[in-house]
């Protein structure tokens, strides 16, 4: 099962990053973070004894990066698979155990981590960490189970290129890093789906699902010490590491103009970018007010406000950091019925000009940082959401106190430096725009 | 139906009921509640419902006001007008720019957004708790206040064609299960998809929508619901305070909708050079909880689990993972039936083929598994095991503000007493093998069926790989 934070949409790769840039700051209630330990595994716990649920979400650091060339799609189909039987029990045993105490169990793979998503009722919990780590610890790939969900990839990669939107991100992704594994397309392809063999899936469960490799949050009604003990029930025995990877840092590719993918469509959909700024940089807040003013999220942006609001061009409309754990980008998404193609990539270069040229008001900066601020204590509205968040901020490095720490970040972000971003960093030349549609006229003129 | 591999998510299978303002994720839907929500409820000397639903955990608050009004109230040949109003909702009023409440909600760091459905529109704010008189305030203003600018409707015509263009004519499933409701009902205005036909958007005029609005939007014709760290003491100040003001207006009676008595099996199929996955769908017009023999909404739930509730169900189990004696026939299978509805609801099972086999191979699995459940053939363990499901989801959606804030306000809006939120999970518990084989025979009977194909664009090739 693909879900939460590693649905295979590249949608909501960029929604979940957006959800990033967010991050935390609490005028209302902190969030009350414990660190504990167990099997040699540490976490970061929220306790929440009002409602009989718990939330365990975990990553394991590399994802599909550690795909093998010619074997795209391997982590994915790896985790697709994890609960396909494991142990002594088959794919419809395991399905079974899951089912009879309705613990939902998923695990789902994108560019930097495989990730697992576990929710139960809480006296089922100890139920609930021993299927997770028999899927972690002894997954079976039998030969059907690997047919069938073989199956189910493939049917979905070939549906994804009927889709503009999915056309569309994967050309940009290829474009922007045509010699890093992050030009290559999670999913796979059906020929690499085709060549996955089920020692190629038990090699990478043995080399990935290592303890060094390992980020957990659990939310909900458990005390410290039982978690500490489902932690070392669900984890412990996992290898401590695995052969090392070694993916390098990229810097993406940008300026390449328009390029337009042909998909039978009425609708054109646009993906378009340029590099971005590192999350270590300490521009890094500068940059993520300067993005929100531009590209915003949620019906306020000056993205928005000019291709929606103003031309009525199209539906949806955003820009966003793209946060890797190995490069950093600007993406925006939007899509626009086929004749009105070229306007769209005029107003959207318009839009970076301006920023570029005029650069951004004292209101909108007080109007983002507010927002920035504000949104993030908003947002934990379910165990799991508060479990995604915690496992995010790990895996941004950002420390226990990031919490406590960043309202005082966003607060400290001036007109000045944020202008001076506006034209360092956003350039309307190093744009690259990917069209996936029927795009009347010579789009790329635009 | 939960628990959909790959990506066509929640808002996917509600599409066609559901139109959304902006992109938002509708998280699992699950049905009510089970009397933890401890809603509470009152009324305005106008007419106005307030429901509160306390959330103490919560750091955030929810605040919704639904109308009684849907695609079902617009005028013959105006559909799509209670979502093309949805949009101009946010385009300003007297006292308030356009965009301007956004701009406010963004400023407190909050979230706004809206949706349509057949039989209603809704509202929402998910802000901080100090926020919510500012929220009431401008909620109240757009009640009475819109303004209709011919520019603005003019260009928000463009953005509701772009949103028609991506979620619909861009996906030829959407356009299958827009056709696929179009022949289910023959008179209900159902029959119509919420966001509108492409060439009833395009007619729609400024006098049309205005009307509407002024027709249907009033506080005796809204429910506002709180979700989160509040008490009805401190709700009802606010809310007379607010929304109390505003005056109660005559409301015309609303159409109540009808269907013949369904005679005719229908089948569809769209060619469509698109298509690389088939995809199979079978439609059975049902009741729901306030529609036809209403007394069968709870088995047809607990039937859709045993059904086609996830990898363990009887559908997923025969066609997806096959068995010893038959190779798997399809790469997902699922059964979906929401019974929240005024009128008459669908239960439908769809499949997607594994490429090269014949659907008539699907159909006849189905049709077999069908029998079977008409005729009470249900295991304990499995009647348990489906009841034990539904009844986890439900607290899985209490774990989650938006999710209570969405069952509790989807209820009333359809007419029901908090009560039958409240006894959900009993009526849950209560259905037996019986319930369902006789809810399997009234309601899955062929001549309430539409079946629909959306085949392969070259099936030959695909049987090749």
């Amino acid at each position: 099962m693909m879900r939460t934070r590693f649905l295979p949409t590249p949608a909501l790769m960029v929604l979940a990053v957006a959800a990033l840039v967010a991050v935390i700051a609490s005028p209302a209630r902190a969030l009350d973070i414990q660190r504990i330990e167990g099997g040699g595994v540490e976490a970061w716990l929220v306790e929440d004894h009002s409602l009989p649920v718990i939330a365990l979400k975990a990553a394991f650091r590399g994802g599909a990066s550690l795909d093998p060339a010619g074997k795209e799609g391997l982590a994915r189909m790896t985790g697709a698979l994890l609960d396909e039987g494991a142990g002594e029990m088959s794919a419809t045993a395991f399905q079974d155990a899951l089912e009879d105490r309705a613990i939902e169990l998923g695990f789902g793979a994108d560019l930097d981590a495989l990730g697992v998503s576990l929710r139960a009722l809480s006296r089922d919990g100890d139920a609930a960490v021993d299927l997770l780590n028999l899927a972690l610890t002894r997954p079976r790939f039998d030969a059907d189970a690997i047919e069938r969900i073989r199956g189910q990839l493939q049917s979905r990669v070939r549906q994804a290129a009927d889709e503009p939107d999915s056309v569309a991100w994967d050309a940009y992704l290829k474009a922007s890093f045509p010699d890093h594994v992050y030009g290559r397309p999670v999913e796979g392809t059906l020929e690499s789906l085709a060549a996955i063999t089920a020692e190629d899936l038990k090699t990478f469960a043995r080399d990935a699902l290592t303890r060094d490799r390992l980020i957990v949050a659990i939310v909900g009604d458990v005390t410290p010490s039982d978690a500490s003990r489902m932690l070392a029930t669900a984890f412990g025995n996992l290898p401590l590491s695995g052969p090392s990877s070694d993916v390098p840092n990229v810097e993406p590719r940008t300026g390449l103009g328009v390029l337009v993918r042909p998909v039978e469509a009425r609708q054109s959909s646009l993906v378009f970018g340029q590099g971005g700024v590192w999350r270590d940089d300490p521009d890094y807040y500068v940059y993520a007010v300067v993005s929100r003013i531009f590209g915003g999220g949620g019906l306020t942006s000056r993205l928005f406000d000019a291709v929606r609001e103003e031309e009525g061009l199209a539906y949806s409309i955003s820009a966003s950091p793209m946060q890797l754990d190995h490069a950093a980008l600007f993406i925006g998404r939007g899509g626009t019925v086929n004749e009105r193609v070229g306007e769209t990539i005029d107003v959207v270069r318009r839009e970076w000009r301006r920023l570029h040229d005029e650069g951004v008001t004292a209101d909108e900066v007080t109007d983002a940082k507010a927002y920035l601020i504000g949104s993030f204590p908003l947002g934990l509205t379910s165990s799991s959401r508060i479990a995604s968040t915690l496992v995010s901020l790990q895996q941004e490095n950002l420390g226990i106190d990031y919490i406590d720490r960043r309202a005082a970040l966003i607060g400290a972000v001036g007109l000045e430096d944020a202008n001076r971003i506006a034209r360092s960093k956003f350039n309307a030349d190093a744009l690259t725009i990917v069209v996936a549609g029927e795009p009347d006229g010579d789009v790329g003129k635009h | 139906m939960r628990r959909q591999r790959c990506s066509f998510g929640a808002l996917r299978r509600l599409g066609a009921a559901l139109t959304i303002i902006g992109l938002l994720a509708l998280g699992t839907a699950a049905s009510a509640a089970d009397g933890v929500f401890n809603a509470e409820t009152f009324e305005l000397a106008n007419g106005m419902t307030v429901i509160v639903v306390p959330q103490p955990r919560q750091t955030a608050v929810t605040h919704m006001v639904w109308y009684k009004v849907g695609a079902v109230d617009e005028p013959r040949g105006k559909s799509g007008m209670a979502h093309f109003l949805e949009h101009l909702m946010f385009k300003g009023t007297d006292t308030h720019a356009a965009g301007e409440f956004s701009q406010l909600v963004a400023r407190g760091g909050g979230r706004d957004n809206a949706f349509t459905s057949s039989d209603y529109t809704a509202y929402f704010q998910t802000v901080a708790k100090d926020q919510l008189p500012l929220m009431m305030a401008l909620e109240a203003d757009r009640m009475t206040g819109v303004v209709f600018e011919p520019g603005q409707v003019e260009a928000e015509r463009q953005v509701i064609l772009e949103e028609r263009h991506s979620r619909v004519d861009n996906e030829p499933e959407s356009l299958l299960a827009e056709q696929l409701n179009a022949v289910q009902y023959v008179t209900h205005p159902y029959r119509n998809p919420v966001i509108g036909w492409e060439h009833d958007i395009r007619a729609v005029s400024v006098d049309d929508l205005r009307a509407f609005y002024d027709r249907w939007y009033a506080p005796n014709n809204a429910i506002l619901v709180v979700a989160g760290d509040v008490t009805t003491e401190e709700v009802r100040p606010l809310a007379e305070q607010y929304y109390g003001v505003l005056a109660a207006e005559p409301l015309p009676p609303r159409l109540e909708g009808s269907e013949p008595p369904p005679i005719a099996a229908r089948q569809i199929v769209i060619r469509d050079q698109r298509v690389s996955q088939a995809t199979w769908q079978r439609s059975y017009l049902s009741p729901s909880y306030r529609f036809g023999e209403t007394k069968h909404a709870y088995s047809l739930q607990v039937l859709a689990q045993i059904l086609g509730g996830g990898p363990t169900s009887r559908l997923y189990r025969r066609l997806v993972v096959g068995d010893a004696t038959a190779a798997p026939l399809a790469v997902s299978a699922y059964a979906s039936y929401d019974p929240m509805n005024n009128g008459p609801s669908r239960f439908a099972v769809h499949a997607s083929p594994k490429p090269g086999v014949d659907v008539d191979r699907i159909e006849a699995v189905v049709d077999w598994e069908l029998d079977a459940m008409r005729a009470g053939e249900i295991g304990d363990e499995e009647l348990e095991r489906a009841k034990r499901r539904l009844q986890a989801d439900q607290t899985y959606a209490r774990d989650s503000l938006f999710a209570s804030a969405l069952n509790v306000g989807q209820a009333a809006v359809i007419g029901l007493p908090l009560d039958h939120v409240e006894r959900w999970p009993e009526e849950i518990a209560a259905v037996t093998k019986e319930q369902i084989a006789e809810a399997a025979r009234d309601v899955l009977a062929a001549p309430r069926s539409v079946t629909a194909f959306l085949p392969a664009r070259d099936e030959a090739a695909a049987a090749l790989q």
